[in-house]
């Protein structure tokens, strides 16, 4: 496994400005799988998406919603 | 953290809670002066021989105490709604974690790199080292690198809780469904205490909240050797 040599996270997104992250997390994963759907898995720009649904949304949100999206339940428009 | 008969506020250890206790500070100098100023006024009105004889009319002493309370008033608003917005302002953050609250213990995740989790427990006090506090220690504490800034997102697996950790004048529910932001920077290094503030079940008592603040060095080691 690679080193952590620096600290990087989700920046400021001025969409959420307020205290009540949630939509933050949960665009960030709707972004996400939209821009693989389009692009595929390897598409480097897609990487920010992940990056930002992985640091901002809970474990257990991420894992019901994978859950969700394998059976085709998932209730965002991807 | 707190110590035996303690009045006021914990040490600080960001410069948002320096801020907050100085504002205190500030309103508590006013408080005492227009307290002692009153109070001194009605003393002597209750012990002096005057008679009423312009009870109806004065309008100097209107102006008086019409103006000067308003000129008070504004020199605590004034610094009240700068340090308002300075907490509300926030720089990018350089580290996300979670803070899940659980019936009765705090997790937390540290997902910006690998995957870290993992959970807190008090430590009961059958099992405490003679140099530990009782009820508000616990097995594994949350790590923050100081002098960086840090979001912590704070949210609930079952009813509401609440994260909350004086000495870095932060706190907020944790509320299933819902992630809500703090940010903070903590610029000493050293353990930081906070208990969950929101009655949440038989354990609320036994769920402390432990910050422990290192070096970026050690911060970075304590990531890469995580097992
Ligand atoms: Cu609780």
């Amino acid at each position: 496994m690679s080193e952590v040599q620096q600290l990087s996270t989700a920046p400021f997104d001025p969409r959420f400005p307020n205290q009540n992250q949630t939509r933050h997390c949960y665009s960030s994963y709707v972004d996400y799988h939209r821009c693989i759907r389009k692009k595929g898995e390897d598409y480097p720009a897609c990487e920010y998406f992940r990056k930002a649904y992985r640091s901002l949304c809970p474990n257990s949100w991420i894992e019901k919603w994978n859950d969700q999206m394998e059976a085709g339940t998932f209730p965002g428009k991807i | 953290m707190s110590t035996w008969s303690q009045l006021s506020f914990q040490d600080s250890a960001s410069p948002l809670m320096e801020e907050l206790i100085m504002f205190h500070d500030h309103a508590m100098l006013v408080l005492t002066l227009v307290t002692t100023l009153v109070g001194y006024i009605i003393l002597t009105m209750f012990s002096n021989k005057f008679i009423d004889r312009f009870l109806l009319e004065g309008h100097l002493i209107e102006v008086i105490w019409t103006v000067i309370p308003a000129f008070l008033l504004i020199f605590i608003a004034l610094p009240s709604l700068h340090l308002l917005y300075l907490l509300d302002e926030y720089d990018n953050p350089s580290l996300t974690i979670k803070s899940m609250g659980h019936q009765w213990y705090w997790s937390y995740e540290y997902s910006d790199f690998l995957d870290i989790e993992f959970d807190s427990y008090m430590i009961p006090s059958k099992d405490l080292e003679d140099n530990q506090f009782r009820l508000i220690e616990v097995d594994n504490r949350m790590i923050v690198p100081m002098n960086t800034y840090v979001r912590i997102l704070v949210s609930s697996t079952d009813v509401i809780h609440s994260w909350t950790v004086p000495a870095l004048s932060v706190k907020a529910d944790a509320i299933p469904g819902r992630l809500n932001q703090l940010t903070f920077l903590v610029n000493r290094p050293g353990l930081f205490f906070g208990q969950c503030s929101e009655i949440c079940g038989a354990n609320h008592s036994f769920m402390p909240i432990v910050v422990e603040s290192i070096s970026m060095n050690s911060f970075l080691n304590w990531i890469n050797n995580f097992e």
